[in-house]
């Protein structure tokens, strides 16, 4: 690892900005996963795609764009659609679509547009890192206070509800909360390698985890470890960075998969 | 709703959820007394219990709850949250049960997550988890399904001992069960 480059302005904010989304977007992953809902991420990361294009086209500010529509679609989601993937899977095509349009009609949004599907990492400034900060400071927050309901709704929903707990409002701070983490990712990371931070690490961690607390620093370890891994790899190879990062939490996944057959297959 | 002097009472409560399917029926549950509804598959036992609960609809008549009622409601959940990695102990917490006191017999299951336990297991758990969590009204639904003869009865000593500080309402296939309990029995028939 070239930890000298790291201290160099022009890496370190870039490397930081990730290092936190990798930090945290795992977390949201498992509370995703725990409410089958993951395709939630892709949705999100697709909207923000949309959002951020449609606001480079007006001329406003791109993480403002991408985290006011994928706001606007979280609350819509929960108004419309009780839970599972419907509602994201039709708010991830939705977000595909107009992306697309955009980009055929608007060359302007072409560099951007690159940007956000291949994952330019090492383009986001100090406004990323801010807000990143900003917004893990309070997720990390409000994912104390939440986390129990969320658990306690999941695993005796007849309880909660006896309980006059609403779900509907938890359930909506939550979703707003997924929307914004991923809007902020992909202005960074871009759409897939922002999906692939919420779903394998939480994958894997499900397969590992003994609890839930360790199966959410089993997530956060993969990640973070995939996330520098893939950062110094593009650093030196000269790639851009979203895919490689995706690549390698797919190696990370089929370590997994592997090890999880071999001491299967050793007790068995 | 209004509020009752008794924990909970049912006044001539029809329910259901599209439409009434259960009803009229009228009885009170009180602190230190099992309640057991009883009747034939599909009379609406379970939807009148989730009618309190909340979770069916009140077509005519009324639930009354005495003021500021806690209350606990369980009923089998499916196998699949079992890939949910989950220790016993964090299920146990998340009601805020007293895991301390679980019977020695099942404290081996607090270190061991949910996929590990057999269906029988998972269920003893999570009666417990509403049983012992700090409510007036405990609400059980079917509670001995997939649990063994030793199961069933460590369940019949802990729902008693629960009698003691609350009232417990119960839907049960299981008369002996309901018998060895000295629940009082409400009929439940189907509209």
């Amino acid at each position: 690892m070239n930890w000298t480059a790291m201290f160099d302005p022009m890496f370190f904010i870039p490397f930081s900005t990730g290092l936190l989304v990798a930090a945290v977007l795992p977390i949201l992953g498992m509370y995703l996963r725990l409410r089958e809902e993951w395709l939630a991420a892709l949705a999100f990361a697709q909207l923000a795609a949309a959002g951020s294009l449609g606001a480079a086209i007006l001329g406003l500010p791109v993480l403002i764009g991408g985290l006011g529509v994928s706001g606007i679609a979280a609350a819509a989601k929960a108004w419309l659609v009780r839970s599972g993937n419907n509602g994201y899977a039709i708010l991830m095509v939705a977000g595909w679509g107009a992306s697309i349009l955009m980009l055929a009609n608007a060359p302007l949004a072409d560099h951007l547009g690159h940007a956000l599907f291949d994952g330019q990492l090492y383009f986001t400034g100090l406004s990323n890192l801010w807000s990143m900060a900003a917004f893990a400071l309070v997720a990390a927050m409000l994912m104390r206070w939440l986390s129990g309901k969320l658990l306690l709704e999941r695993m005796f929903p007849d309880f909660f509800r006896a309980r006059g707990l609403s779900a509907t409002r938890f359930h909506l701070l939550f979703d707003l909360m997924v929307a914004g983490g991923l809007a902020l990712a992909t202005a960074s990371i871009g759409v897939m390698a922002a999906f692939a931070l919420v779903f394998i690490p939480t994958m894997i961690a499900y397969q590992w985890g003994r609890s839930w607390r360790h199966s959410l620093v089993i997530a956060t370890l993969v990640s973070v470890v995939a996330y520098v891994v893939a950062f110094e790899i593009a650093l030196v190879e000269d790639q851009p960075f979203g895919p490689v990062l995706v690549l390698s939490l797919v190696v990370a996944a089929s370590i997994g998969w592997s090890l999880k057959k071999l001491s299967s297959g050793s007790r068995g | 709703m209004t509020l009752s002097s008794h924990c909970i009472e049912l006044d001539h409560l029809e329910a259901g959820y599209d439409r009434a399917v259960v009803g009229p029926l009228s009885f009170a549950l009180d602190a230190g007394e099992i309640v057991a509804l009883w009747g034939p598959n599909g009379s609406g036992k379970t939807t009148a219990m989730n009618a309190i609960g909340g979770g069916a609809r009140v077509f005519a008549g009324e639930v009354r709850k005495r003021p500021g009622l806690r209350v606990s409601h369980q009923h089998q959940n499916p196998l699949s949250l079992r890939d949910i990695p989950l220790s016993g102990r964090e299920l146990l917490a998340l009601t805020s049960s007293d895991a301390a006191a679980l019977p020695a017999s099942l404290q081996p299951l607090l270190a061991r997550r949910l996929s590990e336990l057999s269906g029988g297991q998972l269920q003893l758990l999570q009666v417990w988890a509403c049983l012992t969590a700090p409510v007036d009204v405990v609400m059980l639904d079917e509670p001995t399904n997939n649990v063994d003869a030793a199961g069933v009865a460590l369940l019949q000593q802990v729902i008693a001992r629960a009698r003691d500080s609350r009232g417990v309402l119960l839907v049960s296939h299981d008369r002996r069960f309901v018998e060895a309990l000295d629940a009082r029995i409400v009929e439940v028939y189907r509209r």
